[in-house]
């Protein structure tokens, strides 16, 4: 996503929207709530009345800001290319500036900030305890994501003993004649679902990559764009930057769609991580050939039917096919097309604290889709996303097991049956 | 609270104060607390649709059920308050504007497919069940719900039967008038009548149906609606033809129908709109090319080549410079793509645009392509045409840049001259998207006094007070009916 600090700097994309109202067959949130005012064409709305003084930034304002899922699928579908996601993060951004930090802006910023207040609490905390939400560093998106309100009744993975950081070295050697791959982790992967990083880890230097998994990286900035906080945003950019610089990676890989969909952008306004462009960990594994590679893995005894579930943030920019031809290519894997395998699972960054019983509603409204297709295993190429299904899913009691397409391909090249 | 009124917003001329705070305590028994707002941002977000133009409503309710709908239309009747049916708000010409302020009343939460009577080939819906999701659910089951206007994606059923829409695809199957078999109205009095039913045959008494589709929500609110549906068709086929002349292309439309093959589709785009289209994508068109035509048919899968080969010799002579045929799904969606960008990419032309939707008889598509020629030629205006050719609706988008001195009066003629030339032609000046306020000042052109009277005198009969949706299809100030650009 376009990441700009001010909403006068974007003016002329506000004037850019037709007001055609197209966005409505696009935006999960408009779809479950049937108000304008949730769509982007009515946020683009606010956002003019903003500009031009015509409404102040009061409470319904800021609630109205807030109900959007930052997922960019309105914008991926605009006839007139109007970045409406770009647009709500720098109405935030105004309002924070205005207001101050909501506290779960508050939240994020203390969360996002150190590594090490994060990792000495996830080893140690409960994650339902409270304590967690105190001690959790401020530069993590997981601060954010997991608030008290959204925890309530959320079911959570257990926690790792061990990160990502405590399982792996900062750099595992390869091939000579290989480029070097930097790994942006993302928190998710680094201190909810290790095991997803460290096979992702393992893909790339299995290869043949050298792999750089540079341990000042830090949060991508998603959660702090989500809630208005610009200045954090720049601040996490330039320390992955700088993370990134030191080992001179061209590529820099990741496996989260949502870290992949922030970062992909930030050449336009901040400069990507060390100046490297950010890829798709499948599209990276496509195109280095490796679907051909496991088509030549031995037949398994058994398939299992597995559907897929498209995160907005590949989606929409047009990264489907590489995650199912992947999983297509697994000897033990039948893959079921679910219908609205692309409809948002709700998570949405900051969303789903912000707003538990909205973010459900636009989950559960996958269930239908994926009862049909009698998958036993759904997989999906973001652990945000990931995540939020297992919600879904447990919630509704469905025998379906969650997991990251990444952890199917994973157990096939290691050998191991699926799921 | 709203600070100054918003930038390019009219003020309403209706009183702000009709609306007080007992009138909203008795909405909000009616509706739901949580359903009645007079907050900035919802007033805001339901003043404007696809004209762009601006007019804040009082207060926005959004409702859930005919008895409410009833309850509050008898509400306003009683008081005197304008009534704003609103449905996805996609309206060209300006339908669902409160443009004397008044309660907009929003219908898309009442979006409930109700039946789909397989036996019969009916179905029965809530009127904010959005077009595309009818059509999803309805094709499942091997049926078929036809008009297909561009915005099916997200208008509402209720908007295409007030607007009565159409598409590309009613040159062979009708528009959304010959689907719809009854409805369930909520007159402005708030009494609630049914037409219609659910029979394919009804002469019980006077069509309402008919009276209502197109009526643009100025004759009742409709909460219910049932339609006629067909089985699915087998198969399609798409082609794409480049014409070396606009006359070529236009003459194949006619050649086509004479030749009494009804295409599922006949679209066309002028050199103009290929020139925009080109300025936004690589088109794989001749360089000679100066028309196009986009035409579809559908029906079991033997038949279609038989078609298509019809198709080709009747037009062979005229000027057809290249024709290309989809094989696959996505040949023919690239295809369509090449048709769809067209909206979009006017706007590297100029910044302005007054997006017209005129009809002319079938046979008389040439001579209005001519005309329109020359009009641009003479007020050397930029016009770009596409459209519907095969049921001789072509959108005709007058793009100027407004910033020009003297433009708007330039427009003005520009527009009056296409309209006369189009009811000259036994044309007429709006095909699908109505008339709203955007066509109000040339609805005498096309209407005579007696018919315009008598279409008057229903509207009052029904709606003394005039609180359904005023200030609509008639003209009754200048001031609510200025002409106005949207930007592309
Ligand atoms: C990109 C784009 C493409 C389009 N393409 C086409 C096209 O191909 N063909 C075409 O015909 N139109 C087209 N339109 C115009 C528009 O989408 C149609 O007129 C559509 O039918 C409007 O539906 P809506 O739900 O948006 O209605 P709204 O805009 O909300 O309302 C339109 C009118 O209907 C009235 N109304 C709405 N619901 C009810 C109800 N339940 N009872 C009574 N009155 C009601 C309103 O008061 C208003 O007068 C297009 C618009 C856009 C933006
Ligand atoms: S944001 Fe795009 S799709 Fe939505 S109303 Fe504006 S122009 Fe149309
Ligand atoms: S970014 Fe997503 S949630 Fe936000 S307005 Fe666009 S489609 Fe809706």
């Amino acid at each position: 996503m376009t990441v700009s600090s001010s909403l006068a700097d974007l003016r002329h994309h506000i004037d850019q929207c037709v007001r055609c109202g197209a966005c409505q067959a696009h935006c999960p949130v408009y779809l479950e709530t049937c108000r304008e005012s949730s769509v982007a064409r009515g946020k683009i709305a606010l956002a003019e009345a903003v500009l031009n003084g015509a409404v102040d930034l009061e409470d319904r304002l800021r609630q109205e800001a807030g109900l959007c899922l930052l997922c960019g699928s309105c914008a991926a579908k605009c006839p007139n290319q109007v970045p409406a996601d770009a647009l709500v993060a720098a109405l935030r951004e105004r309002i924070t500036a205005a207001r101050g930090l909501s506290s779960l802006g508050r939240g994020v910023a203390l969360f996002t900030g150190s590594q090490r207040l994060l990792r000495g609490l996830l080893r140690s905390a409960n994650l339902f305890s409270s304590l967690f939400f105190t001690k959790i560093p401020t530069q993590s998106g997981l601060r954010l994501r997991f608030s008290p309100a959204a925890l309530k009744e959320r079911v959570v993975p257990a926690l790792a003993r061990h990160t990502l950081f405590d399982r792996l070295p900062e750099f595992l050697p390869g091939d000579e004649d290989k480029p070097v791959l930097g790994v942006f982790a993302g928190c998710a992967l680094t201190y909810l679902y290790p095991a997803t990083g460290e096979a992702m880890v393992r893909l790339l230097n299995r290869l043949g990559y050298p792999v750089a998994l540079p341990r000042s990286q830090g949060c991508c900035g998603m959660p702090a764009l989500a809630t208005g906080n610009q200045r954090l945003v720049g601040q996490l950019t330039a320390a992955n930057t700088a993370a990134f610089k030191s080992n001179g990676t061209k590529t820099i890989i990741t496996a989260c769609a949502t870290c992949h969909g922030m970062l992909a952008d930030q050449p336009v306004i901040h400069g990507s991580p060390g100046g490297a462009s950010v890829q798709d960990i499948h599209v990276f594994l496509v195109q280095a050939g490796l679907v051909d590679t496991l088509a030549t893995l031995p037949a398994a005894p058994r398939r299992i039917r597995v559907t897929y579930h498209d995160p907005c943030h590949l989606r929409n920019r047009g990264i489907t096919r590489e995650p199912r031809a992947l999983l297509q290519a697994l000897p033990g894997v039948e893959l079921i097309e679910m219908e609205g395998a692309g409809l948002c699972c709700g998570m949405g960054g900051t969303f789903t604290a912000a707003h538990p019983e909205l973010s459900r509603a636009i989950g559960d409204r996958k269930l239908a889709g994926l009862q049909a297709t009698r998958a036993s295993v759904i997989a999906s190429s973001c652990p945000g996303c990931v995540l939020q299904l297992q919600d879904i899913i447990t919630r509704a009691d469905l025998p379906v097991k969650v997991v990251h397409t990444l952890d199917l391909i994973d157990q096939a090249m290691s050998g191991e049956g699926p799921a | 609270m709203i600070a100054s009124p918003p930038h390019s917003a009219k003020s309403t001329s209706g009183n702000r104060t009709m609306v007080n705070d007992h009138i909203l305590r008795m909405l909000e028994t009616i509706a739901g607390q949580g359903n009645v707002s007079t907050q900035s941002t919802d007033l805001l977000t339901h003043a404007y649709d696809a004209t762009r133009q601006k007019f804040l409503p009082d207060v926005v309710v959004h409702v859930e059920n005919t008895e409410q709908v009833s309850r509050i239309v008898r509400l306003a009747n009683t008081k005197k308050i304008p009534i704003l049916p609103r449905g996805a708000g996609s309206g060209f010409t300006g339908g669902s504007l409160p443009v004397r302020g008044g309660i907009v009343l929003v219908l898309t939460r009442m979006n409930r497919i109700l039946e789909i009577d397989t036996d019969n080939l009916i179905t029965v819906v809530e009127p904010g069940v959005v077009t595309g999701r009818l059509q999803a659910e309805v094709e499942k089951l091997g049926l078929f719900y036809p008009p297909d206007p561009a915005s099916k994606d997200f208008s509402t059923l209720g908007g295409n039967i007030a607007e009565c829409a159409g598409g590309p695809r009613c040159v062979k199957y009708g528009v959304t008038r010959d689907y719809v078999l009854g409805l369930e109205v909520v007159l402005p009095s708030g009494d609630i009548i049914h037409t219609g039913g659910r029979t394919m045959k009804n002469v019980v008494g006077y069509d309402l149906t008919r009276l209502f589709v197109g009526s643009e929500g100025t004759l009742g609110v409709v909460t219910r609606i049932i339609l006629r549906l067909l089985p699915r068709p087998e198969s399609r086929k798409t082609m794409l033809v480049a014409f070396a002349s606009i006359d070529g292309a236009a003459r194949a439309v006619s050649t086509i129908i004479q030749g009494k093959i009804i295409p599922t589709t006949l679209e066309f785009m002028d050199a103009s709109a290929i020139d925009c289209v080109r300025r936004t994508a690589s088109l794989d068109l001749p360089a000679a090319c100066r028309a196009v035509l986009i035409i579809e048919v559908d029906g079991e899968e033997t038949a279609l080549d038989r078609q298509v080969g019809n198709i080709g010799e009747l037009i062979a002579s005229l000027d057809v410079l290249a024709t290309s045929i989809a094989a696959t799904t996505a040949e023919s969606e690239a295809i369509w793509q090449v048709r769809r960008s067209v909206s979009a990419s006017l706007r590297s032309l100029n910044p302005d645009k007054f997006n017209e939707d005129i009809v002319v008889p079938r046979s008389k598509v040439p001579e209005m392509i001519h005309a329109l020629e020359a009009i641009a030629a003479r007020y050397g205006v930029a016009i770009v045409n596409f459209g519907h050719a095969g049921d001789g609706n072509i959108h005709v988008n007058v793009m100027v840049d407004l910033a020009e001195i003297g433009m708007r009066e330039t427009v003005d003629q520009v527009l009056d001259e296409i309209f006369r030339a189009t009811v000259h032609l036994g044309g007429s000046v709006s095909g699908e998207h109505g008339i709203g306020t955007a066509k109000a000042p040339f609805i005498a052109m096309e209407l005579d006094p007696a018919t315009l009277a008598c279409m008057q005198t229903i509207k009052k009969a029904l709606d003394p007070n005039n609180i359904m949706n005023p200030g609509k299809i008639f003209p009754e100030s200048a001031d609510e009916h200025r002409l106005s650009a949207s930007r592309p």
